[in-house]
């Protein structure tokens, strides 16, 4: 085929105009085929089946329909809104510690001074590439109370041992541990490119001006950030609302439910008890949830953004 | 700290020297970042019941194969860890030319319907990945397929991000290159694999890497779709070891934590600059 000559090329192309206009027609959608097909069956049919399941009642296929009988229990569930503040309570500490220290780990490894910064990048990269299920289970035998590590470092320096897993609060604090080693890193790299795409001139010139390093961070350094900020910030949020992974094999939602987040009770509704309409109703009030609070940050953050 | 926004370059000896606190800082974070995997390579190669040692112990061992003969008889780790590589192997090759095709059409034809089809992929990134784990479990067991290797594969076959990355790299391609290969004669699949697919090696490269530790570290759904513990892939496998109290057998877990953690350790520092390109391809357009 290859070796067709330019002017047979031309006369094909001039003598088979239908043909080819209906090639270039039918193509993009024939190259959209498989993307649109399991598209459809995997994600866009189980988005409008589970809503539809929401509004249900019974279990496997004795089902009938409840109108609102699901979400009605989810507002007098005690325990969905244990899990709903659990999850509250991580998401409030674990988001601004974990993207200000990638912040400063960032403004640190970007700093003209530093040596081997590849390296310190490369360093905090790492936890991001690990599965949650092994973080899991290396950090629930770090964790132990009387024989783990990071109490004997903590012993080492003098501090008493801390119950991690054994108490509500501190199991918390255990998840945003977690939570904020291993993704600490990814977003520090995030930032760092955020940061490196700011023009050396800028600071030069607020230097000439007598602006101070607070002052060159806080009105250079952040509005310039401010895309990658809101990206971050909306990306931590949406996944800690739909935290599982790490407290299922980390706490088991213990103690006491004190680390159940939405995500687990779903789990629990969903494939213990096989209540498939009150799983989706968990699952349509984390949507709202998820929905509600990227929009609110979109809109705080990315006005002021043109 | 002081001076941490100056990227001058010349930077005098002196001012070097004001570095190192700094560096050492860095140095120190790193170190915890990487202290739990030094850890886990210490604790796998060492006897179970050294792993809670007080003092922890510093150095490793030489029991990693004892420890893993054992979780081969807890877990049957060979045939976990088949399929693990079996279904994140699939599932990657399978996103990867789906995105292909798609990310080609969006960025390089025009039709109608491209910008509404393009919004519709889109917007089910904003619903979470929980939604669907009620509906997909009824639609596994309606067609008999839980607990085998196809519930898994095929809903990780339409990646909206893998998408999202093929149509704007792609863009970048110029059209002379297709047009030429077009004149002489070649039809549009075999433009796209014998011209596209060759330049766009890098991308694709840097994007099967992220589909696959996606894949091999999925916890969620395998754990609800699987039963069988011979169907089990490596997460689920060690989720359930870890969560049986009754096994006590320590080591042999971190071995095989070891072993679900290092390997894509290895992949990630021989292909970090494509690792980390991909990730910031997503970040800074996204």
């Amino acid at each position: 085929m290859s070796a067709a000559s330019p002017p047979a090329a031309l006369t094909r192309r001039s003598a088979a105009p239908r043909r080819s206009r209906w090639r270039r027609t039918a193509v993009p959608y024939l190259l959209l085929a498989p993307a649109l097909l399991t598209f459809g069956v995997f994600k866009a049919y189980p988005v409008i089946d589970s809503l539809l399941l929401s509004f249900t009642t019974g279990s496997g296929t004795a089902t009938h329909g409840a109108g609102l009988a699901n979400y009605q229990r989810l507002l007098d569930d005690p325990l969905f809104w244990t899990a709903l503040r659990n999850t509250a309570e991580i998401l409030v500490v674990q988001v601004p510690l974990m993207l200000g220290l990638a912040l400063l780990m960032a403004v640190g490894i970007n700093s003209a001074l530093v040596r081997w910064r590849t390296v310190w990048r490369l360093g905090v990269f790492m936890p991001s590439v690990t599965g949650l299920v092994a973080t899991g289970v290396i950090f629930a035998y770090l964790l132990k109370t009387d024989d783990g590590a990071v109490n004997w470092v903590l012993n080492a320096v003098g501090l008493p041992s801390v119950d991690w897993l054994g108490q509500p609060v501190w199991a918390r604090m255990a998840v945003v541990l977690v939570l904020t080693w291993h993704y600490t890193g990814y977003n520090a790299v995030i930032y760092l490119a955020g940061l490196q795409s700011i023009p050396r001139e800028l600071y030069e010139a607020a230097m000439v001006d007598g602006a101070g390093p607070i002052r060159r961070f806080t009105s250079i350094t952040v509005p310039a950030l401010r895309p990658v900020l809101l990206f971050t910030i909306v990306l931590s949020t949406i996944g800690t609302l739909q935290l599982f992974d790490e407290p299922y094999v980390l706490t088991g939602g213990g103690p006491d439910n004190a680390t159940l987040t939405v995500s687990m009770y779903l789990y629990q509704n969903g494939f213990r008890y096989f209540d498939f309409g009150y799983a989706s109703a968990i699952a349509y009030a984390l949507t709202l949830l998820v929905t509600v609070l990227g929009a609110v940050q979109m809109r705080l953050m990315g006005e002021r953004d043109t | 700290m002081t001076s941490k926004n100056e990227t001058s370059k010349r930077v005098n000896p002196l001012k070097r020297l004001r570095g190192w606190p700094l560096t050492f800082l860095l140095a120190g974070v790193t170190g915890l970042s990487i202290a739990p995997f030094y850890w886990l390579v210490v604790s796998s190669t060492r006897k179970d019941t050294e792993v809670f040692d007080w003092p922890p112990k510093l150095l490793p061992g030489g029991h990693l194969g004892e420890n893993l003969d054992h979780l081969q008889q807890k877990i049957g780790l060979l045939r976990v860890v088949g399929n693990s590589l079996l279904v994140a192997g699939i599932q990657t090759l399978g996103a990867l030319v789906v995105a292909l095709l798609a990310g080609y059409a969006f960025a390089k034809f025009r039709f109608r319907g491209r910008t509404l089809l393009f919004a519709l992929l889109f917007s089910t990134l904003v619903v979470p990945e929980q939604v669907m784990l009620v509906p997909l479990f009824k639609m596994m067991m309606n067609f008999g397929l839980l607990d085998t290797y196809q519930a898994l594969i095929l809903p990780g076959l339409c990646v909206p991000f893998a998408i999202f990355l093929m149509r704007q790299s792609l863009s970048s391609l110029p059209d002379e290159l297709l047009d030429a290969a077009r004149v002489d004669g070649a039809g549009e699949f075999r433009v796209l694999f014998s011209v596209v697919v060759p330049v766009m090696r890098p991308v694709l490269a840097a994007l099967s890497i992220f589909l696959f530790l996606g894949s091999w570290n999925q916890f969620v759904w395998p754990l609800i779709a699987l039963r069988s513990p011979e169907m089990h892939t490596l997460p689920v496998a060690l989720a359930t070891l870890h969560g049986n109290k009754s096994n006590t057998d320590y080591g042999a877990i971190l071995s095989g934590t070891a072993l679900s953690t290092l390997p894509m350790m290895v992949l990630f520092l021989v292909l970090q600059r494509q690792f980390i390109s991909g990730l910031l391809a997503g970040a800074t357009k996204g």
